[in-house]
């Protein structure tokens, strides 16, 4: 795919190349750079495969000084930098550019403390999410931001994006669990913003630094919250005749004030999917399935369930499965979260983050099927229906460029039809390059040139994680 | 993910399905979070991920291997976590296989690095090499330390470390024949002898020969078996395992003939992953594929097979197992309820280690060509079953024995040898 451009490489920095490698191979300790042309390939891209670019080197540090030296490093020559987690991201936040320094924190992966007092965790920005909940688990906790990716994804990388994840209709997303963070300006200096209580003062930044796309600077360490486990969790599968209905129960269960812990989504291609890989019992005869998680007391659980079981009656529901055991709501759950991956079994795919106003889903739903009907292709939807954030994964062929250039165009109209009925690009998978290009159909120009001023003052040179939200044209000079 | 292949490529059927495995990689990076060399070096180049863009990289453009590629690929431990993983379906083993065959046929390594992995393909899969190697080892002990201080000879003095200090004699189960199944027959399974186990726990196949033997299956042990060729298949040397899978899919066969097989009993997992595979890595081979695919589909661990004779349910023990899944158990073979639930049913206590998806770095040879990774991954697994408090340790490889049992003080055993003992064997000698 070609469609989406990237910022020509700075000839300087390029020209210099072989004296950045050594500087920086001087800053870090050994083992901690890649910058042969063979190692450098496997960091050209992340999640979002199709786009790919070549960096100019991979530092490696495993303390924040490193950050600190190479950014200072970085911003006194003009090199680029593009921070990277694990590398998992939907929407290319982690693709390099030639003239770039990619700086990945994925040796950074310790867990620096747990303080249940004040239930919080301070880790380091390469710990994955769902280590941070391992390390709890057995005194109760749990940290309940949970991307699909959790296995693999890390906290720095969350922060970036401002992920979210199945349980979030209850708990919130990243920014509404994170309390405070160590920041590496793209200078080097290192700034601490929030602490361990739940308001700091001053205006605030870490709100702002909270889903920057490594845009603001670099986070080397976060202090997040930690919740205590509900007493039960049981999640219930529904099954409907149509997707509509299910996007209208959807929206009568939240309009009616209750608040699950979560509500996924998932039509019929994507319960096959999901059901070839994990067999986790979802019902094969119908055409869309809710996952709806309770948690609590029995008494609380059967209370919120009886609703909810009236409420689906109400919408034809045709299927009302509880899981029965614990290993049996770990393959739901197991299903779902490997939904994207387990899409590979069948077909390449690209996959919208799209998010929309409840009473809205059914609309876009249908006109999600239109969409992709038109371009001769095929989906599969997998969501976040309790908060309205739609995951339509377009099924294409890699190794057809026609094809590949329909998936593309099929998820920018689906995009639109989103913002179009008022909801907006992007979710919680961040706009990265692939969303970058459809920001004005969402932001006027001021809106746009305000965020973007924003951003400069953080970053003037524009040096960190450039070609990525703000459009190419139209971006203050440095 | 997108692939570059032409037309002329594709028509090697190695690279036509190398090929097929690309295009199931979604590069999502789940993978990248169970691998242990991920996990302790936190470079992508030392994940599955990152290996299987390099063996792409390499493959599309028909290059030959080159240190870069050939130092990740050999870091790879082939636990196969990543394909108990990957949500999308990638066949990592048979894509790595590929990379170090042509790694191997492509690329020549330093001359200590040679060496090295020559004498281990020439010693190892042989028992009567193999247990004069161990006797000089006795000898060559006080050099280790010296060893370990120059880098390209550090594998010898990790062999030494690893290399037991008393050496069993050598035991009638390694020999041919047959053990008649004491009363009626119910099963005739032919056993794996092995090549390094029978020398250097000969008590693992005594154990399973005295069980089975006790319930009713007669167990061959045929003649003219040789190493599975595990070893060498995982250093890229094809030519030497397929000709080590032919004869053993021989010598099967003509059991199969004699007296009919119910099962090929293997009692070390990670040969079982290779003998499993026989079927695949002999698939182009019209002499052989469909003789091959019937041995693998008869092959079975000794826990799979027990859990078929429906064993009864013994008293309690009051001792605690810590059960170690083997990654060719758990990952290879996708045996992961069975050993557990026997030694349930056996009367014994089971705990699972935490991060039991990660490899103790045994992994073959890897922790005489890679000490240092496999000595962080030892430490880690260690720790990890320590933290259970168990009596003993059970587990199904021999190589995870060897490995853990380098690193404390709690003994570990077989599955089998619990099993046995519970169900009216001996008691194993170092519970004694």
């Amino acid at each position: 795919m070609d469609q989406i451009g990237f910022l020509a490489p700075r000839p300087a920095v390029l020209a210099r190349r072989r004296e950045i490698v050594a500087d920086l191979l001087d800053l870090m300790p050994p083992g901690c750079l890649v910058h042969e042309e063979r190692e450098l390939v496997p960091f050209e891209t992340d999640a979002f495969v199709s786009y790919r670019r070549l960096p100019l080197a991979v530092a490696l540090p495993e303390t924040t000084a490193e950050v600190a030296a190479v950014l200072k490093y970085c911003h006194r020559y003009g090199v680029p930098v593009v921070p990277r987690g694990a590398g998992t991201s939907l929407a290319g936040g982690a693709i390099p550019q030639e003239d770039a320094v990619v700086l990945g924190l994925s040796k950074m992966s310790r867990i620096l403390e747990v303080d249940y007092a004040n239930r919080t965790a301070t880790v380091q920005a390469g710990v994955t999410n769902l280590s941070i909940s391992d390390a709890v688990s057995a005194d109760g906790y749990f940290y309940a931001p949970d991307p699909s990716s959790q296995l693999a994804c890390t906290i720095g990388g969350n922060i970036g994006m401002n992920s979210g994840g199945a349980h979030c209709l209850k708990y919130g997303v990243t920014t509404n669990n994170l309390l405070g963070v160590k920041l590496v300006l793209i200078d080097g200096t290192v700034v601490e913003l929030g602490g361990k209580a739940l308001d700091a003062g001053g205006l605030d930044l870490l709100g702002l630094v909270c889903g920057g796309e490594g845009q603001l600077g670099v986070v080397t360490e976060a202090t997040v919250r930690l919740i205590a486990r509900p007493e039960g969790a049981r999640p219930v599968l529904f099954g409907f005749d149509s997707s509509e209905d299910a996007g209208a129960c959807v929206a009568d269960v939240i309009g009616a004030g209750i608040i699950p812990v979560a509500i996924e989504f998932m039509d019929k291609p994507a319960i096959e999917i999901c059901e070839a890989f994990a067999q986790a019992g979802y019902p094969m005869d119908v055409e869309a399935l809710l996952i709806v998680e309770v948690e609590g007391s029995d008494a609380e659980m059967d209370a919120m369930l009886g609703k909810i079981i009236e409420i689906a009656g109400r919408h034809g529901v045709r299927v009302v499965k509880e899981s029965q055991s614990a290993t049996e709501a770990a393959l739901i759950w197991k299903g779902r979260k490997s939904a994207f991956g387990a899409t590979g079994r069948i077909a390449d795919y690209i996959c919208m983050d799209g998010t929309v106003p409840l009473g809205q889903l059914s609309h876009v739903l249908r006109g999600t099927a239109e969409i992709v009907a038109k371009y001769g292709l095929r989906v599969a939807n997998v969501f976040h229906a309790g908060d309205g954030n739609m995951h339509p994964l377009i099924l294409f062929n890699a190794n057809d460029p026609e094809d590949a250039a329909r998936a593309e165009a099929a998820g920018n109209d689906i995009l639109k039809l989103c913002v179009d009925a008022g909801g907006c690009l992007t979710g919680e998978h961040g706009v990265g390059v692939e969303k970058r290009d459809l920001m004005r159909h969402q932001y006027a120009e001021v809106d746009l040139a305000q965020q973007m001023a924003v951003r400069a003052a953080f970053d003037p040179q524009w040096l960190l994680n450039p070609s990525k939200v703000f459009p190419l044209e139209g971006r203050p000079a440095a | 993910m997108q692939t570059n292949f032409t037309p002329e490529q594709l028509a090697d059927p190695h690279v036509a399905t190398s090929e097929k495995i690309l295009r199931k990689c979604v590069h999502c990076g789940f993978c990248t979070a169970t691998c242990p060399t991920y996990v302790t070096l936190g470079n992508e180049l030392d994940s599955p991920r990152g290996r299987i863009y390099l063996i792409k990289d390499m493959l599309e453009n028909g290059r030959p291997a080159d240190e870069q590629v050939v130092t990740h690929i050999d870091r790879c431990l082939s636990c196969l976590a990543c394909m108990t993983t990957c949500p999308s379906g990638v066949d990592y083993m048979h894509l790595v296989d590929h990379a170090r065959a042509h790694i191997e046929e492509t690329y020549r390594r330093p001359f200590w690095n040679r060496m090295t992995r020559n004498l281990l393909a020439a010693v190892l899969p042989y028992p009567r090499r193999f247990r004069l190697a161990l006797r000089a080892a006795s000898l060559g002990r006080p050099f280790a330390g010296l060893l370990r201080r120059v880098k390209p000879l550090e594998p010898f003095a990790a062999m030494l470390d690893l290399a037991p200090s008393r050496l069993p004699a050598p035991s009638p189960a390694a020999r041919p024949g047959t053990h008649p199944a004491a009363g009626p027959r119910r099963a005739r399974v032919a056993i794996l002898t092995g090549c390094a186990q029978p020398v250097l726990k000969p008590e693992i196949n005594e154990a399973t020969i005295r069980l089975l033997t006790r319930l009713g299956v007669e167990v061959v042990a045929p003649a003219g078996e040789v190493c599975c060729g595990s070893l060498v298949h995982h250093m890229g040397r094809e030519g030497e395992a397929l000709e080590a899978a032919r004869k053993n899919v021989d010598v099967w066969l003509r059991e199969i003939e004699a007296g009919g097989l119910d099962a090929i009993i293997v009692t070390a997992s990670g040969c079982g992953t290779t003998i499993k595979d026989y079927g695949f890595m002999l698939r182009l081979d019209p002499a052989y594929a469909e003789k091959a695919a019937r041995v693998s589909a008869l092959a079975k661990d000794v826990t799979e097979f027990l859990s078929t004779l429906d064993l009864p349910q013994q008293a309690a023990r009051g001792m605690t197992v810590a059960y170690h899944s083997a990654c060719s158990m758990q990952h290879g073979q996708k045996i992961t309820m069975a050993p557990k639930i026997l030694l349930k049913k056996a009367g014994f206590t089971v705990r699972d280690p935490a991060e039991g998806h990660l490899c103790c770095g045994s992994a073959g040879t890897y922790n005489i060509m890679q000490p240092e990774i496999s000595r962080k991954l030892k430490a880690r697994k260690v720790k990890n079953i320590a933290a259970t408090k168990p009596d003993v340790i059970a587990t199904g490889n021999i190589g995870c024995i060897t490995q853990i049992a380098t690193g404390t003080d709690i003994p570990i055993l077989h599955t089998v040898e619990l099993l046995d003992w519970a169900y009216g064997g001996r008691k194993p000698d170092m519970l004694s």
